[in-house]
């Protein structure tokens, strides 16, 4: 995973809420094999049908951040959502309120997931829709969101943990394994009436 | 000393701690893995990459189901691109000597149905899937949780999950439900009550008398559905219905092992006493067969009210979903939900492919025939499902009344297979997920009981059984 320490850029405007993963990727994109290559699924079942879907509009091209409405990423687990979404060059996503599971994947990736307050999210809504050209500067470091457009600096929640994950850009699965003998030492007095699964 | 009395799940939490430290995520022990070809070929990719292996293969399961071609199982898969998903699936298992049930073997099926069936769901235990409705398995009081693909990864490589603990919230369900109600209608009456964020960041444990009622096949559709109210799981606690559903299966254990299980099991119910972060209450006797109207499983209504005029709702961002959604639904605000005509019918996917569920639907259809241009499919969530239906003649009651009676998989649930509405289809579905193009692209889906959907399927309109007499 690559650091990501400060996120600056422009911001697409997705004011719809419980915005499931399926509509992030549609379930026909999850037949590939690889992590690469679903920025093209990306909302395809909207920006196909809608003419005006927000996607679709120019002065958003390029943008790197998405804000949309509460329950962003809820439903599947798949996590070709994250993939999508930065595959298309999204880095961040600020919500109200995140899908658990959404949320994790994102971290374990890179993208950051911001939660700010409902009128944080409204307001910056309004901003980028009245100004496609508003920059917004996401700081994991510190954990805070600024807009100076719209006159808004907010704090974010994240664990001490997954931030300095994100900022140090650190494999989980290398961290996991430094307590290999504490995972060991938790095998040997587990139950043994729980299940094995033999091949046969 | 006083011991401090604790939750259901946060028994399980504590007992799967390998270590715990100050301002980092638990990490939890995982006792058994379940996989399946979407969602682990990136997974597998990843450890190969990194030159690592899988710790416990023998506490991983693999099962083809998302893919699955429901009808012509023996012959190879048409779709190249899903032939080459499960087709790695059996590389990967065999390479690193993974059990796998593969397509059309007897053991194959909807990985949250062969958990329980094969009796490698059990209390006590933490249960994680790349998939969502691993929450199923809560129903025998097990800690289970879908996960991403990176953190299947994970838990290949070290058969452990740092994790953050949730909160817990307390659901309870009271008294008898009327006639014609089910475990299904609680669910869709709970996310409707709670809404699809409710659950953010809890895990729920589900009570009361009309949830201690409920069969194992009713508990897993609760549990099953915890995901639609953004829980992180969903939990009962074990008791005489969940052991004796479980004795004898294949991998629950026997003899002194069984006596042990019992034993512990016995301590995990939540102490007297104990509090939980957030409660809610339902009346299990106001329940009514329910029907979803919308895109989210939290908009749904009792079976005899109407399609809800958005302007009627407060909250500016529902009142605008709900737009969203009867636009694309094509429904008209104070349409009675009895008067919308369907043109499918689908009985199956992880939350209502199990036995009890097609004989309640068997139930309804006996004797009858599907409505004229109602395109009606049984999809058994697994084989043994099937052959089980097959043994009790439930498959000669549905064909005789004009169903598809398919093999096992997740099919028209999410439509990764053939299975898929055409553009403007309305779909009465026994699944979970009526999300936009859930079942394909523009198609319509309402989510109902199987008891809904074969009354359904029989009146080409929304109804219950008992419309029928
Ligand atoms: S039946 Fe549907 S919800 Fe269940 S595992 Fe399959 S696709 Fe997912």
């Amino acid at each position: 995973m690559e650091p990501v320490r400060v996120i600056t850029g422009r911001a697409v405007p997705l004011d719809r809420s419980d915005v499931d993963t399926d509509q992030i990727i549609p379930a026909h994109w999850l037949k590939r094999v690889e992590r690469t290559g679903f920025g093209a699924g990306l909302f395809s079942g909207w920006w196909e049908n809608e003419p005006d879907f927000v996607l679709n509009r120019r002065e958003y091209k390029d943008a790197t951040i998405l804000i949309a409405g509460p329950n962003f990423g809820v439903g599947s687990s798949r996590e070709h959502a994250v993939w999508a979404l930065m595959d298309y060059g999204f880095k961040a996503v600020i919500s109200p309120r995140f899908g658990d599971i959404f949320r994790n994947n994102a971290t374990k990736t890179g993208l950051v997931p911001v939660v700010v307050d409902p009128d944080v999210a409204e307001a910056l809504m309004r901003q980028v829709e009245a100004d496609p050209t508003t920059v917004i500067t996401i700081d994991v470091e510190r954990l805070v969101v600024d807009c100076p457009a719209a006159a808004i600096s907010a704090s974010f929640p994240m664990d001490d943990f997954t931030r300095y994950r994100l900022v140090e850009g650190l494999d989980d699965i290398g961290l996991t394994l430094r307590n290999e003998a504490a995972i060991t030492a938790y095998e040997q007095k587990r139950p043994a009436w729980m299940p094995t699964i033999s091949l046969r | 000393m006083t011991i401090t009395p604790k939750t259901l799940s946060e028994k399980l939490w504590d007992r799967h701690v390998i270590r715990s430290a100050e301002g980092e995520p638990d990490l939890l022990y995982i006792d058994m893995h379940l996989i399946h070809e979407v969602t682990s070929p990136q997974a597998f990719d990843g450890l190969k990459m990194a030159g690592r292996g899988v710790r416990r293969t023998d506490l991983t399961v693999a099962t083809a189901d998302h893919n699955v071609p429901t009808i012509n199982i023996l012959q190879p898969i048409a779709d190249p691109i899903s032939a080459t998903q499960v087709s790695h699936l059996g590389k990967n298992c065999l390479e690193y000597g993974i059990k796998l049930y593969p397509m059309a073997d007897p053991g194959q099926g909807i990985v949250h149905v062969i958990g329980p069936e094969l009796g490698i769901t059990l209390p006590g235990m933490t249960i994680v899937c790349g998939d969502s409705h691993t929450s199923t398995h809560g129903a025998f009081g097990a800690l289970a949780f879908g996960i991403g693909t990176s953190e299947v990864e994970h838990v290949f490589a070290t058969q452990s999950l740092p994790q953050v603990k949730p909160k817990t919230m307390a659901i309870t369900v009271d008294g008898d439900l009327p006639a014609g109600s089910t475990a299904k209608d609680v669910i869709l009456a709970i996310i409707g009550k709670i809404t699809t964020g409710g659950g953010i960041g809890h895990i729920v444990e589900y009570r009361g008398s009309t949830i201690r009622g409920l069969s194992m096949e009713g508990r897993m559709t609760i549990c099953n559905m915890s995901i639609e109210a953004g829980a992180k799981a969903g939990m009962i606690a074990p008791d005489d219905t969940t052991y004796a559903y479980i004795e004898g299966r294949p991998h629950a254990p026997k003899g002194a092992l069984w006596e042990q299980a019992l034993g512990d099991w016995q301590t995990l119910p939540t102490d007297e006493g104990a509090t939980y972060d957030t409660e809610v209450v339902l009346d299990g006797t106001k329940i009514l067969p329910h029907v979803s109207w919308g895109t989210n499983p939290g908009q749904v209504a009792p079976i005899d009210s109407e399609v809800p005029d958005p302007n009627s709702i407060e909250d500016p961002g529902q009142r605008d979903a709900a737009e969203r959604a009867l636009r694309y639904m094509g429904l008209e605000p104070g349409t009675p939900l009895r008067d919308i005509m369907v043109d499918t019918v689908f009985v199956g996917s992880c939350t209502n492919g199990r036995i009890e569920d097609l004989r309640v639907a068997a139930d309804v259809v006996r004797g009858r025939k599907v409505h004229q241009g109602v395109h009606a499919m049984v999809v058994p969530g697994s084989m043994r499902v099937r052959a089980q239906a097959e043994e009790e003649g439930l498959d000669q009651i549905f064909l005789n009344a004009g169903f598809e009676w398919r093999a096992a998989g997740c099919s028209m649930c999410l439509g990764m297979n053939p299975d898929k509405l055409a553009p403007g289809q309305r779909c009465a579905s026994t699944s979970n997920r009526n999300f936009e193009g859930r079942q394909g692209p523009r198609g319509r889906t309402h989510l109902v009981s199987p008891a809904v959907a074969a009354a359904t399927a029989i009146a080409g309109t929304f109804s219950t059984p008992a419309d029928l007499r």
